[in-house]
């Protein structure tokens, strides 16, 4: 393609947007609106996701022994559990270091009060912490420890995760829908731009083909329509989603610096990273969608 | 040079608007084409700009048969055919330099070759003075000059022509006529479909008479077996 074609081509495709301006502004809204709650979405998906990574990191299975087991038969079953594919690491914690971290975290500040106990009042709290490598598997897991032999209970803290993983994928449904509707909408109006645009042009294709203009050359300025409109229907959006998801960041920092701590969000940066790519190829892929296709509906040359 | 053998064209089930025809037109020619309302005449034009397929019988132009000239191929044939119309098209939001202009730019001129080329057109035609003019300001037989110089700017071997005159008063008809003989003169094949009896008898050019789709006369001297 020779420069003078680029330039000529985009220099149409702008005339066509400024020329059906209602028609290009309700385009460029649909798609600001459908981008913008597939950037929300996708916000919410990705901070749900850290969370759950962060619980699933601190989850672990704990399993105490029956009262009085020997020493060796407890080894044994670390050992058995240890051979499990699904276990990513097992810690003993002995009687006294369970009292321990127990005397640290409930009478922080208070230790006199644990001085009362002369004998461990954990004395049959030895267990061992099982970390998986994924929480998924831990139902199963669950199951099979409680089956050893010497095996008291089994304590499990998959429900926070489980319940994570399911508010995201309802989650995931949910925008699924909304965007596709949105998505179809985008397409429509587009569609109809590009569609207006054309009949408005009718007699000026008409003759452009009768001098011997290439199909490219006819085409092409619509093409350029659609992208313009796609690309703009994406910037728009992720410029205010980057610049209200940072000030939701740091207000909720400051305002619940206890929570900001318990539940991390993603940075800007590194949500943006991966968003803004994905949004913009969406918004012109959408708008090359839109345009090609009222091309090959309405302008047969 | 452009030959017909036998073609026919019906746009539906029904008596075809072009039935058998067999032309030969020679380069440099200049041809008139006859016949009354609805004869077949604008079909033979579209026919020969490849707008349409015949239903049966070969066209070649130039040495090509139009049938075996692949879509992609159209725009580079076409850009050998300039071509004029009634009703003139042209570009109503552009002036008479940039309707001009718009010819080039289709097929991909340098901006540098078109500044020489469109104000020698426009003294061509006659109009070098009216080049920022828009078309409503122009009288209908400046429009058409415009028109025509946009068929000729690509330099085309072949000017085909719908009624050229159609819309002008006398005076006006006279002038594009003359027009486009001195376009002929200059070497390229004319070919002017019209219904202005007047001007083909006083011409006396080759005169092609077509009445329900077949050609009833061939004339080298401006006879003509219609009568409007
Ligand atoms: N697109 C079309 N579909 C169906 N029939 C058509 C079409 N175009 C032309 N015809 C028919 O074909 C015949 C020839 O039409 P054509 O336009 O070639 O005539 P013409 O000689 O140019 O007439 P005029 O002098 O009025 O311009 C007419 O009967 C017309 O009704
Ligand atoms: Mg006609």
């Amino acid at each position: 393609m020779r420069i003078n074609t680029f330039f000529y081509s985009v220099g149409q495709g702008l005339k066509n947007i400024f020329r059906n301006g209602m028609f290009s502004l309700a385009s460029i809204a649909t798609m600001s609106a459908c981008i913008f709650m597939f950037g929300v979405f996708y916000i919410l998906i990705a901070n749900v996701n850290m969370a759950v990574q962060n619980v699933e990191q601190g989850v672990a299975i704990t399993v105490f022994f029956e009262a009085g087991l020997e020493e060796s038969r407890i080894k044994e079953i670390g050992e058995d559990i240890e051979k499990r594919t699904e276990v990513k690491e097992i810690v003993f914690i002995s009687a006294e270091e369970a009292w321990d971290s127990f005397k640290d975290v409930y009478f922080e500040g208070n230790e006199d009060y644990a001085e009362g106990f002369t004998e461990n009042p954990l004395e049959d709290f030895a267990n061992y912490e099982v970390y998986l490598k994924d929480v998924s598997q831990q139902t199963g897991l669950v199951t099979y420890i409680q089956n050893i032999e010497g095996v008291r209970e089994v304590k499990q803290s998959q429900a926070v995760a489980d319940t994570l993983t399911e508010f995201n994928k309802i989650l995931s449904l949910v925008s699924s829908g909304i965007i596709l509707i949105l998505l179809c909408v985008a397409v429509f109006l587009i569609n109809n731009t590009v569609a207006v645009g054309i009949s408005v042009r009718k007699e000026e294709i008409a003759i452009m083909k009768l001098i011997g203009a290439t199909d490219f050359l006819v085409r092409f300025p619509f093409i350029v329509e659609g992208i313009i409109i796609g690309a703009a229907g994406a910037a728009i959006p992720l410029g205010l989603l980057f610049v209200l998801y940072d000030k939701i960041v740091l207000y909720v920092a400051e305002k619940f610096s206890l929570v900001g701590s318990m539940m991390d969000f993603v940075q800007p940066q590194v949500l943006f990273r991966g968003l803004a790519p994905v949004a913009l190829i969406l918004g012109v892929g959408i708008g090359l969608f839109g345009s090609m296709w009222t091309i090959r509906k309405h302008l047969k040359v | 040079m452009i030959k017909l053998e036998h073609v026919s064209k019906s746009y539906s089930a029904g008596i075809p608007a072009l039935n058998d025809v067999n032309l030969e037109i020679e380069d440099g020619e200049f041809v008139f084409i006859v016949g009354s309302s609805g004869s077949g005449k604008s079909t033979l034009i579209k026919l020969l700009l490849k707008e349409l397929e015949p239903t049966e019988g070969s066209i070649v132009i130039n040495g090509k048969n139009l049938r075996k000239i692949r879509r992609r191929h159209i725009p580079k044939f076409r850009r050998n055919i300039g071509v004029v119309f009634q009703d003139f098209r042209l570009l109503k939001d552009r002036n008479v330099y940039e309707n001009i202009a718009f010819a080039q730019k289709v097929i991909g001129q340098p901006t540098k070759n078109i500044k020489k080329k469109v104000p020698a057109m426009l003294s061509m035609v006659g109009l070098a003075a009216k080049y920022r003019s828009y078309p409503k300001e122009l009288s209908g037989g400046e429009q058409q000059r415009v028109a025509i110089a946009r068929a000729l700017v690509n330099e085309p071997s072949i000017l085909l022509a719908d009624e050229p005159t159609g819309n002008l008063d006398s005076n006006n008809a006279w002038d594009i006529m003359k027009l486009l003989e001195e376009i002929h003169e200059h070497g390229t094949t004319v070919i002017v479909v019209t219904h202005n009896l007047d001007i083909v008898k006083v011409m006396k050019k080759r005169v092609i008479t077509i009445q329900k789709g077949v050609v009833v006369s061939d004339s080298k001297q401006g006879d003509s077996s219609y009568e409007d």
